[in-house]
């Protein structure tokens, strides 16, 4: 398996991520890749009214949102978390990746979009991106742990 | 048999399973299909309605399904049927979403909806007058089909203007 050096916040504790998806097999793919990137998982959520109410519970350094879920859509869920928490930080995770889509996620207040099936190399680079996108976040600039995990 | 319109498909299915298992895959087998399609394993039908429609459907053995989520859990996944539902849905999303994708982008609007999953024993409504293309994906998992109607929505109205009234 392919190694990364840990994504850590400021204060050297694991990025903490919230993973919003309807598939709790998707779900388990992406906290597998959390792991293997030094993460901690805070919470999960299977659709975008659950991922509101998980995101004010733990306010989580990073958001995984998926974008087609029941109830209410990833881009919604977006538009109303960075409404109310405008430094929260999302990426949007879909198998739909035409530009309509990319550029709705964007313009609601998600960071960057990556396409399913999620390849670990793509996500840890725009983890590093989004995680260093803003200075006087947590986690913010990324440090690396100096160890490699499996 | 538009091959403009399968392609994506095909290409999609393959580079979503060879990504998902991080391991290379194969296409072994490539058929026209013009009878009711039989089921091999598990099968996740998602139709297609806009500028183009027609369905794709995914079909693999419960075996498989187990073998690629536990792949893509990176641990041994415990067997259920709810298991092997939720990865032939996830797939078919992923080969669909990826598929449409390359179709949007190329100026085509259409509704892709949710994947119907067929296990039991009765055969699959709605694919009996369809020409499909069905391929073969060797996998390290297993073997995977994919069964693939489409066709040009204003082509098959023109079609049918063209056709003089019987009555």
């Amino acid at each position: 398996m392919k190694q990364f050096a840990a994504l850590l916040r400021k204060d050297n504790q694991p990025v903490r991520y919230l993973v919003v998806d309807d598939s709790v097999f998707a779900r388990k793919n992406l906290i597998k890749m959390i792991e293997m990137f030094g993460g901690e998982v805070a919470g999960e959520a299977g659709d975008g009214l659950t991922a509101i109410a998980e995101f004010n519970r733990i306010t989580p350094d990073i958001v995984l949102m998926d974008i087609t879920m029941p109830q209410m859509e990833g881009i919604e869920a977006v538009e109303r978390i960075v409404r109310q928490h405008p430094t929260a930080r999302i990426v949007m995770v879909s198998s739909v990746g035409y530009q309509e889509n990319i550029l709705a996620a964007l313009q609601k207040g998600a960071k960057h979009f990556v396409q399913k099936p999620v390849k670990p190399e793509v996500l840890y680079e725009i983890l590093r991106y989004v995680l260093s996108d803003d200075p006087n976040a947590v986690g913010s600039p990324v440090a690396f742990a100096g160890e490699h995990r499996s | 048999m538009r091959m403009e319109l399968i392609q994506p498909f095909i290409n999609a299915a393959d580079a979503v399973f060879a990504e998902s298992l991080q391991a290379p895959t194969k296409i072994v087998d490539l058929e026209m299909d013009q009878e009711a399609y039989r089921r091999k394993g598990v099968a996740a039908l998602i139709a297609i309605k806009g500028d183009i429609e027609g369905r794709v459907i995914l079909d693999l053995s419960p075996e498989v399904a187990l073998k690629v989520a536990s792949q893509l859990a990176g641990t041994e996944v415990v067997a259920s049927e709810q298991v092997v539902r939720e990865t032939v849905c996830e797939m078919a999303n992923m080969v669909i979403g990826n598929s449409v994708t390359l179709l949007n982008d190329q100026g085509f609007h259409f509704k892709v909806f949710p994947p119907e999953i067929h296990m039991e024993e009765t055969g699959l409504a709605g694919s009996a007058d369809t020409e499909a293309l069905v391929i073969c994906i060797e996998t390290p998992c297993g073997n995977v089909y994919v069964n693939i109607a489409m066709h040009y929505l204003h082509r098959r109205r023109k079609e049918r203007n063209t056709v003089p009234a019987l009555d």
